[in-house]
């Protein structure tokens, strides 16, 4: 399958109950370079594989949880064509004028169903990986902390997760992947949905508030480097939710863990790969738990109850 | 550093809490439950209390789960205040969340 739409995640702002605790979560623990800040305070930072400028956006403000999730697109043609269909649809959307975050270009914003903001967008600097395009080497010295390759996606929690899934499969041309049943047999209690040839994108939950995040994921090359991260987040005092262990929605292995806001962010290593020709796993509700987290097969009260 | 007494109301159950850990990571150490436990870090408001009596400092918390007002009057969340006397509490937070849909009050909906 070409991936000629939308590309990829590409852009998480999260708030930040105290900004410089978080800079220096992000960088010494989690191990992001900082790669700027703008007029406003925001602070840029991107996973030492990425090429783009930022993929992690943190502000300042009085409460946790997530201002948008961006997506890149194949270019500014294909912005203007998702842009029309948005609008065919029935959405509002809105154009933040490039430049607004730094070294991005122009970006439009829609909220979906669940009341997320969601943006998209198609110029973002490419600022390199730091191995170049030339016969380069395999990874970069010098890395800190945790070290992802990149930041991978996001699972959101809203209540109408329906209305959430027709869009992204109607007008982005995203495809469902797994899903969780209710008791009732029909209901989705959650959805993994993709882009691209990864088994999530993004993700949903049924939830009675709006608008909230359960995670912000990263992904590591290997179940060793799960484990490694494990030990600098305990070596840091971090706070673990679960793990690790491994999600037996989409097989990969995981550590869900807090940001210094409160905020849960994912580690993680593997999966599957998945093509168009694939059918939707269902997940029926008594197997949520081996669903979730495949070795405890049984949910943690936070699943369903800790968001911000 | 010194410790000081933590007794949960709700439970009538108390533990040691150092001075220099907040009340819900101090809880957590000795293996002790009463408050629901969620993020540790002041954003998701499940560990809400409400301290009847006592001294305690504060850390920046989310203004979504406690107020300016509400934290001028005891209101706070246990992972962001650590005891600087003994201390009595009452729980407001909670993890009421399941897969068969049960949606009521959570935290964030607490008085």
């Amino acid at each position: 399958m070409a991936i000629n739409g939308v590309l990829r995640p590409g852009h998480a702002v999260l708030r930040a109950l105290d900004l410089d605790e978080s800079v220096h979560f992000y960088t010494e623990v989690l191990g992001l370079q900082e790669t700027g800040r703008d007029k406003s305070g925001r602070v840029y930072l991107k996973a030492w594989d990425e090429r783009d400028h930022n993929s992690v956006v943190l502000r300042q403000a009085d409460r946790a949880g997530l201002d948008c999730f961006g997506f890149k697109v194949l270019n500014d043609a294909t912005l203007n064509t998702l842009e029309g269909r948005l609008r065919e649809y029935g959405v509002s959307t809105e154009r933040v004028p490039a430049g607004d975050m730094l070294e991005t270009g122009e970006r439009v914003r829609f909220q979906i169903p669940t009341g997320h903001l969601i943006e998209l967008y198609a110029q973002k600097t490419s600022v390199g990986n730091g191995l170049g395009d030339l016969n380069p080497e395999a990874w970069a010295p010098n890395q800190k902390g945790i070290s992802p390759l990149r930041m991978d996606h996001a699972l959101i929690y809203g209540g109408d997760i329906d209305g959430n899934r027709r869009l992204f499969e109607d007008v982005l041309e995203f495809t469902l992947v797994e899903r969780v049943k209710l008791e009732d047999g029909t209901t989705d209690l959650a959805t993994w949905l993709t882009c691209s040839n990864k088994a999530h994108d993004i993700a949903m939950v049924r939830h009675h508030e709006d608008a909230k995040l359960h995670h912000v994921s990263f992904m590591l090359e290997t179940w060793e480097s799960v484990l490694r991260a494990a030990d600098i987040m305990s070596m840091n005092r971090v706070s673990i939710d679960m793990g690790p262990t491994r999600h037996g929605i989409t097989r990969g292995t995981t550590i869900y863990f807090f940001d210094p806001s409160g905020n849960r962010l994912e580690t993680f290593s593997g999966g599957y790969q998945w093509y168009p020709d694939q059918n939707p796993i269902t997940w029926t509700w008594d197997e949520v738990g081996r669903a979730i987290y495949y070795h405890d097969r049984k949910l943690n009260p936070a699943f369903l109850s800790v968001v911000t | 550093m010194p410790r000081h007494r933590v007794f949960i109301e709700d439970t009538q159950e108390s533990f040691a809490c150092d001075e220099a850990q907040s009340v819900l990571l101090g809880m957590e150490a000795l293996g002790r439950k009463g408050i629901p436990v969620g993020c540790r870090n002041g954003g998701c408001g499940v560990c809400k209390v409400e301290v009847t009596s006592g001294q305690y400092v504060t850390r920046v918390m989310s203004r979504a789960h406690v107020s300016a007002e509400e934290e001028a009057s005891g209101r706070a969340l246990a992972c962001r205040i650590r005891p600087t006397t003994d201390l009595r509490l009452r729980v407001l937070g909670s993890m009421r969340a399941t897969v068969c849909g049960d949606t009521r009050a959570s935290a964030t909906d607490a008085p």
